[in-house]
């Protein structure tokens, strides 16, 4: 198994909070709430949840944009936290973000040129020259024309807008790309291409990603790994394979049942209300029982943990849907 | 299939529109441009005065007091000192506009300043910032400005001070705001992974996007600045003997208004000139910078979309049994000198009880095909420029518009993607079902109250009672998508048209709303025209389906054998490039390029560019809908064949 690069613990995000000049307490929301991860080098991870879930608070915490509010992330053993707050520029190098909405991650008032010169100059400090070869190796690497570099990003089309985004990421040379919805803002065949880029990309620059989506199919189809996210925690975590092979988790299970699959009638999806709990006012036990089919007592009571299982399997549910899969060492 | 092919050709970003340029918008606004020359006479003027054969404007000569206008020697005569006052008046003028313009600067700067920082730092800094602000605006304008001479002591330079001082505030606020909401947007993010440090960002990133904003602020509150410079020299506590600015001018001469009231009216016409003209211009620039904000854009638009048919399909001879049939339906956007075909020649027809989806990627002229239906396409720039829209046995597009208002919402209803944009936020969610049912109903508040709080329930929202009370910010997106459904079934529609209405939901959120729809629509036995992008909803949730390629169908048949047997290459692309669950192995079958701008079309196939089968004879002439089998068509000259699917490869 390749090495850990990027290792996650009790990672916990709180919004809101501290109290107003009268000293009323404001309410918090745990947007993130005591997550372990850990990416291997030249793996996919995916997580995938629904919106609110908390993936993008993630995601900005693991590339320094956002500080956690606990729990620590670790890049190759250095901590990630005070490695943004000390040297941003070296954590830039290392770890990069594409975003989900391509054309407002760019600049509407820059050439393509100077937005992805910026990290040429500032974080590799590289000369005139080099950057002239790089930024051609770069539009290469996206298949873009050249001749693009001196346009402004309203002349783009959002599939083109995207892969700018991401050759934007890779001009600082990082070992980890942390791809924020890359593709939900796309047209269905530019998602392909886009999709295709980026498994061409990873395995010519020997990339790690870390994938975050709320499409299912687009997840499974990319990831090694995938992470499974409701309300602030992950409660499922596998194999890629496995996961969609086997879900242990109510909820992952629920997730692949609503999805709509070309050419098959008749979505199971499920009774009641798809409701989320209210975040300022969440439930004591686990927060998935309101809406599970399998919620007993104890469910409503106490929070179930994340236990690791065969295969580097994790789930955090009392009554899993396979047992023989989860080994209970309880 | 592999990425380097993907875009082996891009397509052009769009280059070189009909849009004019900045200049040529300014003056084709004829009150800008008048503005514009005259700002122009008098800045030339002002500019060249100490080049001017002028008399020298402070030598008084009380011989020659008070002369009046076109005397010989004075072409504007002379004051109560003797000062021939067409010179006073171009080197008043140099003063004025140099004071005006300075204390712009002045203000602009500052304000701005504090603008992008309190905006960008957000927090303790921007609330300690904007309080100050708030301080300085609560004293009365000019009393501040009077306050701040008294205690300088008067002259030029404090009145440009004090006047600079008291424009500050309007700088800070209009420049925060805008700021405020760049400092939250991704590109800000992107700079920072870039190693842009702080101040760079706010320097390069934020600034240059924030200047247009400048710019109008200052364009607009010069001529102001110049007045208020004005009034202060007018009190005497601007500019000096024996120095003149326009205002002080007018001070002197008020005394004399009875005498001699040439004294005093030519500075006044004078400051009157360069405010107004300076306002028009800044007026025009306003217009061409922030198009929004213009004077009578925000006019509402048409009730209807303009009908101007270039060739209409004769009425058919017996009324057909569907429920809505629409021929050769044509709409397209005039932008400047481009004309956007969104919707080129579009037949389909739509049967009592069945479920029609039209899919296609976006841009392909779904909505816009949904929205000619009843005229819901805005005018201008909008316009249905062909076909006909049949319903019980009339054309829609002849109907007036009475009778278009009495259909929508009536026998006609729709459900749109975003359902906030549907619902006031003002008003209860229960109030806003009962007026829809009282608009095309004889029923009393109350009793439409109750029908409101039963359809909510037929939705399902949970304690629709209480829930009627609820403003649509209280409730999630998949709530409030329920309250548009409740809303469109109201009045018992006869077609229900529902564009993109899962897109933005969540996946489970969207397989209840899917069922709903299925379940209700089988209830009331509405047709329903389903728009939407992704062929797993098609799947769950239609009967039939068309495929929509750059404004027109390409194809269309029961949604089974369409999914399982596309006959056309786009179709069958389509298909491939989407990634199914469970099948994680199966290699995405991507698109190159992208579909062709509908400015823009080309001859023949609009698919050609980027189908693999495209040869000459795709790229003549007119390709037709052509059946192919029963209940199906296919928009192709050489359409796949059911038996080798794979054929694609
Ligand atoms: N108000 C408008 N002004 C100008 N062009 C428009 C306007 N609305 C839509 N269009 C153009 O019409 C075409 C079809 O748009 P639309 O029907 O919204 O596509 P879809 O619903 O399939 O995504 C697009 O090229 C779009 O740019
Ligand atoms: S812990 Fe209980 S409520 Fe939570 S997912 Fe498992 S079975 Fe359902
Ligand atoms: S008409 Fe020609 S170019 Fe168009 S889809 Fe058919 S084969 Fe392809
Ligand atoms: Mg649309």
């Amino acid at each position: 198994m390749s090495e850990t690069i990027l290792a996650v613990e009790g990672l916990t995000r709180i919004f809101g909070g501290g109290r107003t000049l009268l000293g009323k307490k404001k309410p918090q929301v745990h947007a993130v709430q005591g997550v372990d991860l850990s990416l291997r080098e030249g793996e996919t991870l995916g997580i995938v949840g629904e919106s609110g879930c908390g993936k993008s608070t993630l995601a900005r915490m693991l590339v320094g944009l956002d500080a956690p509010s606990n729990g620590t992330i670790r890049l190759k053993g250095e901590d990630v936290t005070a490695l943004a707050k000390s040297s941003a520029r070296s954590l830039a190098r290392s770890i990069q973000y594409v975003f989900q909405d391509p054309v407002s991650s760019l600049n509407p008032r820059k050439t393509i040129r100077r937005i992805l010169e910026a990290p040429m100059k500032h974080l590799l400090g590289m000369a005139p020259e080099r950057r002239r070869e790089r930024l051609a190796e770069l539009m290469d690497a996206v298949s873009l024309r050249a001749e693009f570099l001196d346009r402004y990003p309203h002349e783009f089309s959002g599939g083109q807008a995207q892969r700018i985004g991401i050759a934007r990421a890779l001009a600082a040379e990082p070992e980890i790309l942390v791809l924020d919805e890359p593709v939900s803002a796309l047209d269905v065949s530019v998602q392909a291409q886009v999709l295709n880029l980026l498994d061409n990309l990873k395995s010519r620059f020997g990339l790690t990603y870390v994938f975050i989506s709320h499409d299912l199919s687009v997840v499974e189809s990319v990831s090694d790994r995938v992470a499974v996210m409701y309300f602030g925690r992950i409660v499922e975590e596998a194999a890629a394979r496995e996961l969609f092979a086997r879900p242990c988790h109510p909820y992952t299970k629920l997730l692949f049942n609503s999805a709509p699959v070309p050419g098959k009638k008749g979505l199971a999806g499920e009774e009641g209300l798809a409701e989320l709990p209210d975040p300022y006012n969440p439930p004591p036990g686990c927060a998935f029982a309101p809406r599970c089919p399998r919620a007993k007592d104890d469910c409503r009571e106490t929070r179930p943990p994340l236990e690791a299982g065969e295969e580097g399997r994790r789930a955090a549910c009392f009554h899993p849907l396979q047992d023989a899969v989860l080994e209970r060492n309880a | 299939m592999s990425t380097a092919t993907d875009t082996a050709k891009p397509a052009e970003p769009a280059k070189k529109s009909g849009r004019p340029s900045f200049f040529a918008l300014l003056v084709a606004n004829r009150l800008a441009a008048f503005g514009l020359g005259l700002l122009v006479a008098i800045a030339l003027a002002a500019l060249l005065t100490p080049w001017l054969p002028l008399q020298p404007p402070d030598i008084t000569n009380p011989a020659n007091r008070l002369l009046r206008p076109l005397t010989e020697g004075h072409l504007l005569g002379t004051d109560q000192l003797g000062r021939d006052l067409l010179s006073r008046l171009m080197w008043g003028t140099r003063v004025s506009i140099a004071v005006g313009l300075s204390a712009t600067l002045v203000a602009a700067v500052v304000g701005s300043a504090i603008g992008l920082v309190a905006g960008y730092t957000g927090g303790r800094t921007d609330n300690l910032m904007m309080r100050g602000i708030d301080m300085l605006m609560a004293f009365p304008y000019i009393l501040l400005a009077l306050a701040i001479v008294a205690v300088l002591g008067p002259g030029l330079m404090n009145a440009l001070y004090a006047i600079a001082v008291v424009n500050i505030p309007f700088f800070a606020r209009n420049i925060r705001g805008v700021t405020l909401s760049l400092a939250h947007r991704e590109f800000v993010d992107a700079a920072r992974l870039s190693g842009k440090g702080h101040l760079r960002i706010l320097l390069t990133e934020v600034l240059p996007n924030v200047l247009p904003v400048i710019v109008i602020t200052m364009s607009t509150t010069v001529g102001w600045m110049i007045l208020e410079t004005a009034g202060l020299s007018f009190l005497g506590l601007g500019a000096q003997p024996p120095l003149a600015d326009l205002g002080s001018m007018l001070g002197e001469g008020r005394k004399l208004l009875f005498n001699a009231p040439h004294v005093s009216i030519i500075p006044g016409l004078m400051i009157f000139a360069l405010v107004m003209s300076i306002n028009l211009v800044g007026d025009g620039i306003r217009d061409v910078l922030d198009p929004r904000l213009k004077s009578g854009a925000l006019s509402r638009p048409a009730a209807a979309t303009a009908v101007k048919r270039e060739d209409v399909p004769a009425m058919p001879e017996t009324s057909s049994k569907a429920a809505l049939d629409v021929r050769d339906l044509k709409t397209e956007f005039r932008v400047g000198s481009d004309v956007y075909k969104a919707v080129g020649g579009v037949s389909f027809q739509l049967r009592e009880r069945e479920c029609l989806g039209l899919v296609g990627e976006s841009g392909s002229g779904k909505s816009v095909t949904a929205m000619s239906l009843l005229g819901l396409v805005p005018t201008p720039p909008g316009r249905i420029s062909g076909g006909r829209v049949l319903y019980q046995g009339r054309d829609l597009l002849e109907a007036s518009e009475a009778d278009l208002r009495k259909l929508r919402g009536g026998a006609f209803a729709y459900v749109f993607q975003d359902p906030l944009s549907t619902l006031h936020p003002l008003f209860t969610v229960g109030d806003q079902v009962t007026e829809a049912i009282r608009a095309h109903q004889p029923l009393s508040y109350r009793e439409a109250w109750k029908r409101a709080v039963a359809l909510l329930e037929m939705v399902r929202i949970p304690n629709a009672a209480e829930r009627a009370g609820s403003y649509p910010h209280e409730l999630s997106g998949g709530m409030r998508q329920r309250v548009s459904i409740a809303m469109a079934l109201a009045n018992d529609a006869e077609i229900l048209i529902a564009d993109e209405p899962t897109t933005a939901l969540d996946v489970t959120v969207q397989a209840q709303i899917l069922k709903l729809m299925d379940a209700l629509q089988d209830d009331k036995g509405a047709a329903l025209l389903f728009i939407t992008h992704d062929f797993g909803v098609v799947s769950e949730i239609c009967d039939r389906v068309a495929v929509m390629y750059a404004g027109r169908i390409v194809e269309t048949g029961p949604t089974d054998e369409v999914l399982n047997a596309p006959a056309h290459p786009y179709t069958r692309k389509l298909i491939d490039c989407v990634p199914v669950l469970g099948e994680p192995e199966r290699r995405l079958d991507a698109i190159a390029g992208l579909p062709p701008a509908v400015n823009r079309l080309p001859q023949g196939c609009a698919f050609a560019e980027r189908c693999p089968y495209a040869e000459a004879a795709c790229r003549e002439g007119e390709i037709t809908l052509d059946d192919l089998g029963p209940g199906r068509a296919v928009r192709c000259i050489k359409p796949l064949h059911a038996e080798t699917p794979e054929a694609a490869q």
